[in-house]
């Protein structure tokens, strides 16, 4: 059986959990105080050898990512974290952010001081006023504690800070286009190569992480990188929280090691949130993976056993839907999200979501014809892999993985509304009290 | 979702209201002026400070306004063309004056199924108003919200982007009627009171306000799985079994304390996902070859 | 046309490293780093494309031209990618096997997914879209797409079309994103006056409305636009592409030398392009070359010619009968002079430089029908005659300069095309560039250039302290730093036509050259201009020039005067009208003027469109073109040939082709003894109430040439006067007050700009709407007064 593994999360219940001295009392800090004293090159081997893959959902490792700088020309370079959390389910970041912005402030320290960046980028949707709050407020103190600005702990580095707000776009999470809006334009991704590695925020050598992955940098350089690659699974290493969100008695945040199940996830959160409706289908990680079932409880939950199944783990974002929800209008409404996020450049994600939402509408609305299902799929063929960034294949997962598993709800879209065969009411968080309402 | 898939409307700043051209009042021009140095010379390039910018347009007007279009562009020397092209790509510049609060329900889909679909057409009904749409009184600017990273509370409304946890139809009901009538509102997770539109924005523009120490860390689902760890006695590795004061640990038979159980599995042996972000999926395989040279 | 493939850049000077790839089994070895869809085009294999053009930063947005590729990886095993990939993005890699919609099932079906997609929210309207029968979308799905739609659903539309300028319309249901339109304005032009607004499906072309799409290169957007979104105004729905005969045509309005192509249908010209021409305009051409031909289909064309008759009115006379009037008259009068303006071919100019001196036997021919000096006729026959592409300074050349400095001329208004290359120089060279004028333009800006601050008049000052020592100056210091660069490396100097009024300027500046080692180039404005020098159209030694002329016709020592194609007003000189009018003058011309008035005989020409013959660039290219139309008009030199004949001479020019080999037997003119000292004018000291004039012409403005084009005029620059801040707090003058400017007969009211400027310095535009200020521009430095207000 796995356990969890409180690290990021362990002092969240804390009164004053955001605070420096709560995190200072928490042995905060102590981990930049030490890799300050570190060779850069070291920090990096550690990270490197942590087995750190990146948290932001796509799972490339962290250290190497660091290590395709190229090296130093007098220039500046960037490190710039990528903190707009906004895939559908994914609520990770932005609870570690408000209760604990410290640990991402730390991690940026010494991230910075590995890379040789002098100045870093907080990159935080624009949707969750209160967090920026919190985390303008850390680096506020931060500053004032020395261990940002001028000749950190008297080592004669420097690290300036900027907590950047965005403005409410998606796709600003995908690296390039958030370089873009960053940089005050539009945020449409951008041509790689050059990879902003070599050319990033101003064309210059930059690094972008999500929040989790600094965030736990620290603890990689307190314990040591074996201390985090004992935990977790021989590929995928180290913890992680999981966000267990829906259906379930107890939605909240998990962290654990990687290849922890849904199944034992499940268990601790109390079982599903009425043991007469069973789960029918989840998420791994976020709406752009596939869609997993009820035989996928005991998949382990590490980038290559869900790979293995046909998903990705992506943000471990585990919503759980149980079998009073119909798969079609959950298809549906993610593909209007995936329409309404879409940036517009790219023509296969532009044009293919603004098709395949007219078409799950009609199917949600009883209204599909025979042919749509197939056109659905080859639509969506058209879209993955074709499209210039991952949000157009991200579009594309949602619909082909409940085809696979749920074909025959779409088919009664034929003839059926999606609300006559799945009364809405009955899925909501307030069925018990409020029963009596059903709405189209 | 109600969206409209005929004839469209939305046209960038191809028209601008004559009253949201007025120019802006002397003093109010400097001030803004230097509020904008100040913007400026967080970033390394000017162009950067135009998301902030236009929040901080915002927080002066309660929406993107042609004066404030121009006066970004001449700020930061771009083309009024451009920022139209910044400021018509992001949800959270308005397109015409915002009530005094945003009430914004999540209809993605998790939390349209947990009941953001019978909040949304609840409170729409009772406000009378549709999406992106304001009461008439100037208070309240109802809009649907795609997800906002609060899943574990579902379903969720924000309220000028401070969190309102498991909301019902009736709570959300109560929410807009005390945000009318001027009662107290406090979030969820958030400070004390919800701030108006345009302070709010001004936050966004990276103007402190304050209010960072107010309110709780984390609310019970973020605290769900730290609690249950204490309840249970799991560490991570290294650490102090249990320490917080209140919570015993328990002796679960199959839970070895301090942290072994966290130990190795064996994974699937299958390639790893495609790494993030790279479009071409060998992209990222070639910048690693790259490395190795 | 939007599909083009580019010339191979492989063909001249060392071979670049060569790639060796398959495209669908056929080998083909380029040079590194070209883009998989260039290559295929080598390996003459066309993939579908809209949003790449080759003259702009690729952008991988329509994925149309999606293409599987396969590479050898260390161990030389070929893998094939897991995606198909945009060809048009990647770069070519040793031993790549590439598989096109010819071989690869998986690229063509992505290609035919692509076109679906493109198609499912475009109109219908092919049948009135004015790009129908020349449309890649159109095209592409007819060769790469589905025989029928899948879609069903509802087509996102628009209200449609909307004007983002005068000239250019937008009809966004038609627009496929490619982002080519708004990528040439930011790019290439400088002008990001559109842009994409919106987002995902609601993406759209847009302007800012106070803000529309007044760029000059604006024509550009319209012809690459792989569909019909962007149609111009005074085109749309007026033609069909397959009833137009197309001909190629070398662009007539200024000294640039582009490549267009001219488009009629049953005589009349309905539109012109850019052509294609890599070493000069590559693709562009500018509004004005697209737009102004119009001035000839007036309505008001002479057809036949006139002579005076003895009540003094121009009466309609046979050829004949004119000839012998023109030949009596000029064999009648003691002392010629021949004035020829900047619109001739060079065969024009050989004739009249020819017909001066081997019929009328005089030196008194100068081609300058605008501010001129003697400093420049020296400099035009020292250093511009007789240079060539291959001796002289080269658009290519300017490509890979390592700094240009300016003088006396504004590219983007005189030289459109010269301007583009230097920004391309910016962006891709890293070209340094400065100007040596009273403002920095937002030419200049868009140049990155550095303004070397000089009032009119000082400019000789400046080049000289180049040409010396400078003492350890900032690195911000625009002398110090232009000091550098013209001692760096491939410096190059340009100057302009306005420079030739600065005393002791021209020599200045080739001084400079001579001193740096920097390569120097003349760039006049007229399309003319540069081919009248290599035909002798400059006065001989000690003869008059163009002032010179106009004094001794007024003064009556020249008794008659041949005028092709000069307006009086552009000459600039006091007393023009009365020399007109006291000689006699044989006025060859395509339609009224200011001579006509004064003319006695008038021998119609053709218009541009309406003749063969060549330009000659400022590069010194000779830029040969066919008559679009056929008409019974006669060129200039056909018509002086038959006067020479009527005058018992043999001028030899009554084909294009023959006045070409006439010319090119001769031997350019040159210049005789030395150079003129650098010699400096007293620099200008205005006072109370006074400031110094400084003025040049807008690209757009009143120009005969430009007249009956009200679409392009909507997108000329209002005539502003521009101040320095502190000139405007000395006249009392806040942004947008209106100024009054008077000099000599000049009175102009128009609206004040305050900007960073020299000070006690007023700029205008020489010759725009209600702002007329040709009869001082001659006089470098001039002195006018300036009240506030428009009374006075």
């Amino acid at each position: 059986m796995t356990t969890l593994t409180p690290i990021l999360t362990k002092f969240w219940d804390h009164p004053q959990s955001w605070t420096m001295a709560t995190y200072e009392d928490n042995e905060g800090y102590t981990a930049l105080r030490q890799a300050m004293q570190s060779d850069p090159a070291d920090l990096i081997q550690a990270t490197k050898d942590s087995g750190l893959r990146g948290r932001g959902g796509a799972g490339f490792p962290t250290g190497m990512k660091w290590g395709f700088l190229p090296p130093p020309d007098g220039g500046p370079r960037y490190l710039v974290v990528n903190a707009d959390e906004s895939e559908p389910g994914t609520c990770k970041d932005i609870p570690l952010l408000m209760a604990a912005p410290h640990f991402l402030i730390e991690g940026i320290a010494i991230t910075s001081f590995a890379i040789g960046c002098n100045h870093a980028f907080i990159y935080l949707r624009g949707e969750v006023v209160h967090v920026y709050r919190r985390v303008m407020r850390a680096v506020e103190e931060a500053y004032a504690a020395g261990y940002l600005g001028k000749d950190i702990l008297g080592t004669g580095f420097d690290l300036d800070v900027t907590v950047h707000a965005g403005a409410g776009a998606y796709i600003c999470g995908e690296e390039t286009a958030l370089l873009d809006s960053l940089e005050g334009r539009r945020g449409q991704p951008r041509l790689k190569p050059p990879f902003p590695a070599v050319a990033g925020l101003y064309a210059r050598p930059t690094v972008v992480n999500n929040v989790e992955s600094i965030a736990s940098v620290p603890a990689i350089i307190k314990q040591g990188a074996e201390w985090f690659s004992d935990m977790g699974t021989e590929k995928s290493q180290g913890f992680g929280i999981f966000s267990l969100s829906g259906h379930v008695k107890h939605p909240g945040q998990y962290e654990a090691p990687l290849g922890i199940t849904l199944r034992e996830l499940l268990d601790m959160a109390g079982g599903m949130r009425d043991p007469g409706h069973p789960l029918k289908f989840w998420t791994p990680g976020g709406s752009s993976t596939p869609m997993f079932t009820d035989q996928h409880l005991d998949v382990p939950l590490d980038f290559e056993s869900v790979a293995a199944n046909g998903s990705m783990l992506g943000t471990r974002a585990l919503q759980i839907f149980d079998d009073t929800v119909s798969v079609v209008r959950a298809v549906s409404r993610w593909t209007d999200f995936y329409m309404h996020e879409s940036c517009g450049k790219c023509t296969p994600c532009r044009e293919g979501t603004w098709w395949l939402a007219q078409i799950l509408q009609r199917i949600e609305h009883g209204q599909g014809t025979p042919e749509d299902i197939d056109k659905l799929v080859d639509i969506c063929d058209n879209i993955l892999g074709r499209a210039f960034c991952a949000l157009g294949d991200g579009a594309t997962s949602p619909i082909t993985s409940a085809v696979k598993y749920f074909r025959e709800e779409f088919e009664a879209g034929c003839h059926t509304p999606a609300a006559e065969l799945f009364p809405p009411a009955a899925s909501t968080l307030f069925a018990k009290e409020q029963n009596t309402m059903v709405t189209a | 979702m109600s969206v409209n898939f005929g004839r469209q409307t939305a046209s960038g700043h191809l028209h601008v209201p004559s009253e949201s051209k007025e120019p802006y009042p002397t003093d109010v021009l400097e001030q803004l002026s230097l509020e904008a140095e100040q913007v400026i010379a967080r970033y390394p390039q000017p162009r950067s400070a135009l998301l902030p910018l236009l929040h901080l347009v915002q927080s002066l007007d309660g929406y993107i306004t042609g004066r404030g279009i121009d006066f970004c562009a001449r700020t930061l020397d771009l083309t009024t063309a451009e920022v139209s092209g910044v400021a018509t790509f992001y949800t959270q510049y308005k397109r015409h004056p915002n009530g005094e609060y945003t009430v914004g329900v999540c209809t993605n889909t998790l939390c349209a199924i947990m009941g953001g679909d019978q909040i949304w057409e609840t409170v729409s009904e009772h406000l009378g108003i549709g999406h992106d749409e304001t009461t008439e009184d100037g208070k309240i600017t109802l809009e649907r919200v795609e997800c906002n990273a609060a899943c574990d509370y579902a379903p969720v409304v924000m309220t000028n982007w401070e969190f309102f946890d498991n909301q019902t139809p009736d709570s959300t009901v109560q929410l807009v009627d005390d945000l009318r009538s001027g009662a107290p509102v406090a979030p969820t997770r958030g400070p004390s009171r919800v701030c108006s539109f345009k302070e709010v924005s001004r936050v966004l523009a990276g103007f402190t306000d304050g209010l960072a120490d107010e309110g709780i860390g984390a609310g019970p689902a973020s605290l769900r799985g730290v609690e249950l760890a204490k309840r249970e006695g799991w560490t991570a590795p290294g650490e102090e079994s249990a320490a917080s004061v209140d919570a015993q640990p328990s002796a679960t038979a199959d839970g070895p304390g301090g942290g072994l159980a966290a130990g190795q599995r064996t994974s699937v042996d299958t390639p790893a996902n495609e790494p993030d972000e790279r479009p071409g999926g060998q992209d990222a395989q070639e910048q690693a070859k790259e490395d190795d040279k | 046309m939007s599909v083009t493939s580019d010339k191979n850049p492989a063909s001249n000077e060392v071979k670049p490293d060569l790639i060796g790839v398959t495209i669908d089994g056929i080998a083909v070895s380029v040079p590194k780093n070209t883009l998989v869809i260039r290559a295929a085009e080598e390996a003459g294999i066309e993939i579908p494309r809209f949003c790449d053009h080759p003259l702009l930063e690729p952008v991988g947005a329509c994925r149309q031209c999606l293409v599987e590729v396969a590479t050898p990886d260390r161990e030389g095993n070929v893998k094939p990618m897991p995606k198909p990939q945009a060809s048009c993005t990647m770069t070519v890699s040793e031993g790549m096997q590439v598989r096109t919609q010819h071989s690869s099932p998986v690229a063509d079906k992505a290609q035919q997914g692509i076109m679906e997609m493109l198609l499912i929210n475009h109109p219908l309207d092919c049948p009135v879209c004015d790009k129908g029968g020349e449309c890649p979308l159109q095209n592409q799905s007819m060769s790469h797409g589905r025989a029928t739609s899948r879609f069903d659903d509802i087509k996102r539309t628009y209200p449609k079309p909307i004007n983002i300028s005068s000239q250019v319309l937008l009809d966004r249901d038609r627009c496929v994103l490619c982002a080519r339109c708004t990528r040439f304005s930011d790019q290439i032009a400088g002008d990001p006056f559109i842009a994409l607004v919106e987002r995902g499906a609601l993406q759209q072309v847009g302007i800012y409305e106070d803000q529309p799409f007044e760029s000059y290169f604006s024509g550009n957007t319209v012809q690459i636009c792989p569909v019909g979104a962007l149609t111009g105004a005074a085109y749309r729905f007026r033609s069909r592409p397959f009833d137009l005969v197309s001909t190629p045509d070398v662009c007539e309005h200024c000294a640039d030398g582009c490549a267009i192509r001219t488009d009629h249908r049953r005589g009349t010209v309905l539109r012109r392009m850019a052509g294609n021409d890599p070493q000069v305009n590559e693709e562009w051409n500018c509004d004005k070359g697209r737009w102004a031909f119009n001035h000839a289909s007036l309505g008001d064309r002479f057809e036949f010619p006139m002579v005076r008759d003895v009540g003094g009115e121009l009466r309609v006379v046979s050829w004949q009968e004119a000839l012998t009037a023109a030949a009596e008259g000029l064999r009648a009068a003691r002392g010629h002079g021949v004035l020829v303006g900047g619109r001739v071919s060079v065969e024009d100019a050989y004739a009249y430089a020819t017909f001066a001196r081997s019929v009328l036997r005089t030196e008194h021919v100068d081609h300058r029908a605008r501010p001129h000096s003697a400093d420049e006729r020296d400099f035009l026959l020292r250093h511009v005659a007789g240079t060539t592409p291959e001796t002289g300074v080269t658009y290519d050349e300017i490509g890979a300069a390592g700094s240009v400095l300016l003088v006396g001329l504004e590219p983007e208004e005189e030289s459109p095309i010269l301007f583009l290359r230097l920004r391309k120089a910016y962006r891709e060279a890293k070209t340094t560039i400065h100007s040596i004028a009273p403002l920095a333009t937002r030419g200049l800006d868009k140049l990155g250039g550095t303004l070397i601050p000089s009032a009119p008049g000082t400019e000789t000052e400046v080049l000289t302290a180049l040409t010396g020592e400078v003492g350890p100056g900032s690195d911000t210091d625009p002398i110090t730093t232009a000091h550098a660069a013209l001692r760096g490396e491939r410096p190059i100097i340009l100057v302009g036509e306005r420079l030739a009024t600065v005393p002791g300027a021209l020599p200045a500046a080739a001084e400079l050259a001579r001193a740096t080692g920097a390569r120097l180039a003349w760039i006049p404005r007229r399309a003319g201009e540069r081919g009248a020098v290599e035909a002798g159209c400059l006065p001989g030694e000690g003869a008059l020039d163009t002032a010179g002329i106009v004094a001794g016709a007024a003064s009556g020592q020249l008794g008659a005067l041949v005028v092709g194609g000069v307006d009086a007003h552009d000459l600039g000189l006091p007393g023009a009208s009365e020399a007109f009018e006291r000689s006699f003058v044989v006025s060859l011309e395509i339609r009224p003027s200011s001579v006509t008035e004064h003319a006695d005989v008038v021998l119609p020409v053709a218009p541009h469109a309406e003749r063969a013959g060549a330009f000659v660039n400022w590069e010194g290219r000779v830029r040969p073109f066919e008559a679009a139309l056929s008409t019974n008009a006669l060129p200039d030199h056909r018509v002086l040939h038959m006067l020479a004949d009527e005058m018992g001479e043999f001028l030899g020019t009554r084909t294009a082709a023959e006045a070409r080999s006439s010319l090119e037997a001769t031997t350019p003119p040159a210049a005789k003894g030395y150079p003129p000292r650098v010699r400096r004018a007293p620099v200008p000291e205005p006072g109370t109430g006074e400031l110094v004039l400084a003025t040049w012409r807008l690209m757009l403005d009143e120009a005969t040439m430009q007249e009956g084009e009200p679409f392009l005029a909507g997108t000329a620059k209002a005539p502003r006067a521009h101040v320095s801040p502190a000139t405007a707090l000395a006249f009392g003058l806040a942004e947008g007050d209106l100024v009054t400017v008077l000099g000599d007969d000049v009175r102009v009211t128009v609206p004040v700009v305050i900007q960073d400027m020299v000070d006690h310095v007023v700029w205008l535009p020489t010759n725009s709407s209600s702002c007329d200020l040709r009869s001082l521009a001659g006089r470098a430095g001039a002195i006018v007064s300036v009240t506030k207000g428009g009374a006075a």
